[in-house]
């Protein structure tokens, strides 16, 4: 009894629960892997999700999108302009937001909206029994709630990274029209002229990647979702707070990879 | 609808359960429970909140796994079964639940069919329509076909819930706690329910439920669990006439004035 109230127990439960989560996490996704190829396949939930996910995020994405854009250019300026290097600005912003920004704000913006939605929709049907009352019906839960949302997610981001990318280049031109009077072709021309296949490829790997850890971690946190509606509560905020941290921890990892890979 | 079933003879038992062991953590929710549920009987579980009654039913139809014991359903046992005869085996079973689990972002068609489509694919859009239409009739309730369980009142989504698993055709059905959180009235309908489902379907059940009256009025046989034991088991009459204080406080408190 006594030893059950030590620091070290509780250390030791601590220890002992994140490795017990971790293996579950791990078997979650495995269990995607294994269910996605297996038929029946329900095309239309997951049609269904794609819509979802794209209509939710989208007038945030356009807004955030827009705004980065815009914002980061008007930054970005006296630093070149000092220089007389005000007519980089173009490629310069260019770079940013197709490597780094875009990706990176849809993906944030995703975990937030999709993310928590996911978590909170699968953790009230869990609490109230409606995944049980799935299994009972020998319809597999995981394959119809889990696979969908997640082939949704990882489908639909990449497409809301390009339109994240398109939406901050007119943020960035505006800016720059503003202020050179430049033209939108010869814009746009100046802002292609540093971006390789490389720069593109790189960024719609990684809006895949992002896209796949916001469906499986708003999933996961839904299906273990427990205690009732406060469950259901941290169920949606743990969703948002792990995907973007396993989101900031990929982009460490992706852009050393991608690095590597350049001349 | 055929659907392939596993029927054993009629005297057999539908559900043989033996020496069955459940805790989490330190609540030992089931110590050592024997049932014998036979071919079109009535089973009434009842017992206070938390005695395990609910862990029972779910033990049954493979939502949760014993600690220790024999579960078998129509003759296979369940926590031997993989997926693919799990799910062969819950067509056979159906569970309705005691918040009637139906699903929010569907209409009452929708929940009907969801089940129906995905386990007879070989049915045409016309024969589902038909077979949701005509297991709406069996409850009573044509009317609510194109409405969300949130326009529903209490009765009529435990009346939806129980469409939804009959839409199977199930040989067994288990009910947990058919009439808890509904005026006297609905819950008297809710029990004819179950006895007309076992005549019209041919069904075994094992109905969960703390409602004496839905006992006395839908069971063959009453098993009454305490501590995680059945204590005593037999007609309503025999199991009530027996000097168990036990059993004497569960009656009273459930008819007190």
């Amino acid at each position: 009894m006594y030893f059950k109230k030590s620091g070290k127990y509780f250390i030791a439960k601590k220890v002992d629960n994140f490795f017990i989560g971790l293996n579950d996490a791990l078997q979650f996704v495995l269990r995607f892997f294994k269910e996605v190829f297996r038929p029946p396949y329900e095309i239309k939930e997951i049609i269904r999700q794609c819509y979802q996910v794209g209509y939710q995020s989208l007038f945030l994405i356009t807004l955030t999108g827009f705004i980065t854009g815009l914002v980061f250019t008007k930054q970005s300026r006296p630093s070149l302009a000092e220089f007389g290097a005000a007519s980089w600005l173009p490629s310069l912003v260019a770079i940013a937001i197709i490597r780094a920004l875009a990706p990176l704000v849809t993906a944030l913006i995703a975990a937030g909206k999709v993310g928590s939605n996911i978590g909170a929709e699968l953790g009230s049907m869990k609490v109230t029994e409606q995944i049980d009352a799935m299994e009972v019906s020998a319809v597999n839960p995981f394959k119809f709630l889990v696979v969908s949302r997640v082939l949704a997610t990882t489908l639909m981001v990449p497409m809301l990274m390009c339109y994240t990318g398109f939406v901050g280049m007119l943020g960035a031109y505006l800016n720059v029209h503003q202020n050179e009077m430049t033209s939108f072709v010869s814009f746009f021309q100046a802002a292609f002229d540093k971006i390789s296949f490389l720069d593109i490829f790189a960024s719609l790997i990684k809006s895949i990647v992002y896209g796949f850890t916001i469906g499986i971690v708003g999933c996961y946190k839904g299906f273990h979702a427990t205690n009732g509606t406060e469950g259901v509560g941290k169920a949606a905020n743990s969703s948002v707070v792990l995907s973007m941290f396993l989101i900031f921890i990929e982009e460490i990892l992706l852009v050393q990879i991608t690095n590597s890979f350049r001349p | 609808m055929e659907i392939e079933t596993n029927n054993i003879d009629g005297v057999g038992f539908m559900i043989h359960i033996r020496d069955l062991y459940k805790s989490f953590g330190d609540n030992h929710v089931l110590q050592g429970i024997d049932l014998d549920v036979h071919n079109k009987e009535n089973v009434v579980v009842l017992g206070r909140s938390g005695t395990g009654k609910s862990v029972l039913i779910k033990i049954i139809c493979g939502l949760l796994k014993p600690d220790n014991g024999l579960v078998e359903v129509l003759g296979k046992e369940v926590d031997k079964l993989n997926d693919r005869e799990l799910r062969e085996l819950r067509l056979q079973v159906g569970f309705s639940f005691q918040n009637s689990a139906l699903y929010d972002s569907m209409t009452v068609r929708e929940n009907l069919a969801f089940p129906l489509v995905r386990n007879a694919r070989h049915l045409s859009k016309k024969e589902v329509s038909q077979q949701i239409e005509s297991v709406l009739n069996d409850v009573g309730l044509s009317q609510t076909i194109n409405q969300m369980p949130s326009e529903l009142s209490g009765g009529q989504r435990k009346r939806i819930g129980i469409a939804r698993t009959l839409i199977l055709r199930p040989q067994i059905m288990l009910y947990d706690e058919p009439t808890s959180g509904l005026d006297p009235i609905t819950s008297i309908e809710i029990n004819n329910l179950i006895n007309h489902v076992r005549h019209k379907f041919n069904t075994t059940s094992i109905i969960i439920t703390h409602d004496l009256t839905c006992a006395k009025s839908t069971g063959d046989k009453v098993v009454m669990l305490y501590d995680g034991k059945f204590i005593k088991q037999g007609t309503f009459g025999e199991v009530f006439s027996t000097d168990d204080e036990r059993i004497q406080n569960f009656y009273k408190y459930n008819f007190i004035d």
